[in-house]
């Protein structure tokens, strides 16, 4: 997966399906965030997405490691709220463990940087966060799942956030009236590796 | 060393622009000059919102070689100030601490105690006893 990652093409293309399914969805995205928290998860994660989009020339010919913790940083700048460094945490830390000398593989890398997501967020599963879609979309990876596979445990994942009690953030102080609607930040997070899914299926040799 | 940075620095973290600059505000009336201080409030289009590049601004601003305490409103803006402090980097993080007190009451009370030389621990369990 990494060798075929490894390229400016890929790097680029990656950046510009993930601005363009955050831009698609931003007002979805807030609407969302309107009912149980502060409205504005559409129009934050659309600004850092512009802000990586504006860096794109210099950021896709960066080692992959690289362009993954700089886009992280980048995201932490620009987003706000909790997803600047929920978000941010998560690129840089994969970014940092495959840069790393250990022998860390894509999967490994990514189970790390998920934990550095829930320490950052004082959260764990079920919180209704987007760790409800990250955890889920790390097994479908570990179990090396095709990649429609993953795309679409993403997608049930984020749907199940619906009928959880959210346990952080602002929309932990609605408690029970939190209950039946979908978080944002899964939301987003869903769509996100569902975009990036296609996007590499279509690059993979048939 | 002038007199100003020998004392802690204090930061207030707001969603909002205008409770930032209002806590601000009360902070400055109560100690004047003597204690470092600054605000990040609001995303970075100053909307509502919190964002991590401002309060990295803040906290160099209000730097000071005896640490600088940090008040924050509501969730985002607690984790884009720890997420700023990394970006600080060491050996200045260390010296960086977000208090668990209430925004106002808390800056308040911290500005105080550090306007008479208080060391950063003492300015930080000064704000935190407002918090039972
Ligand atoms: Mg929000």
């Amino acid at each position: 997966m990494l060798v075929v990652l490894a390229n400016a093409a890929l790097i680029g293309g990656l950046i510009d399906i993930c601005r363009e399914v955050i831009a698609a969805n931003a007002d979805h995205l807030s609407e969302l965030d309107r009912a149980i928290g502060d409205g504005d998860h559409g129009t934050n994660m659309r600004r850092g997405l512009e802000a990586v989009y504006a860096e794109r020339s210099r950021l896709a010919y960066l080692p992959l490691p690289k362009a993954l913790e700089e886009i992280g940083l980048t995201l932490v700048m620009s987003v706000g709220g909790a997803a600047g460094p929920l978000y941010g945490t998560l690129l840089i830390e994969t970014g940092r463990q495959l840069a790393g000398s250990g022998d860390v593989d894509f999967p490994r890398a990514l189970e790390r940087a998920i934990d550095a997501v829930a320490r950052r967020g004082r959260a764990s599963a079920g919180d209704k966060t987007l760790l409800d879609v990250l955890y889920p979309v790390h097994a479908e990876v570990v179990r090396r799942a095709g990649l429609a596979g993953v795309a679409e445990q993403a997608e049930r994942a984020a749907s199940l956030t619906f009928g959880m009690k959210a346990m952080r953030g602002r929309a932990s102080f609605l408690g029970d009236r939190s209950i039946g609607h979908i978080d944002p930040g899964a939301k987003s997070c869903a769509l996100l590796t569902a975009a990036i899914c296609r996007f590499l299926e279509e690059q993979s040799p048939a | 060393m002038n007199p100003k940075s020998a004392n802690v620095g204090i930061v207030i973290v707001s969603h909002s622009p205008l409770v930032a600059q209002g806590a601000a505000d009360m902070v400055r009336q109560m100690v004047g000059d003597c204690v470092p201080l600054a605000w990040s409030g609001g995303n970075a289009e100053g909307g509502l919102g919190t964002h991590a590049a401002g309060i990295l601004a803040a906290i160099e601003r209000a730097w000071s070689e005896a640490g600088v305490a940090v008040f924050v409103d509501l969730g985002g803006a607690e984790t884009n100030s720890e997420m700023a402090i990394e970006m600080l980097g060491e050996p200045r993080s260390g010296r960086v601490i977000i208090c668990n007190a209430p925004l106002v009451e808390g800056a308040v009370m911290a500005a105080a105690e550090a306007s008479g030389g208080a060391a950063l621990a003492r300015v930080v369990a000064t704000a935190q006893e407002l918090s039972p």
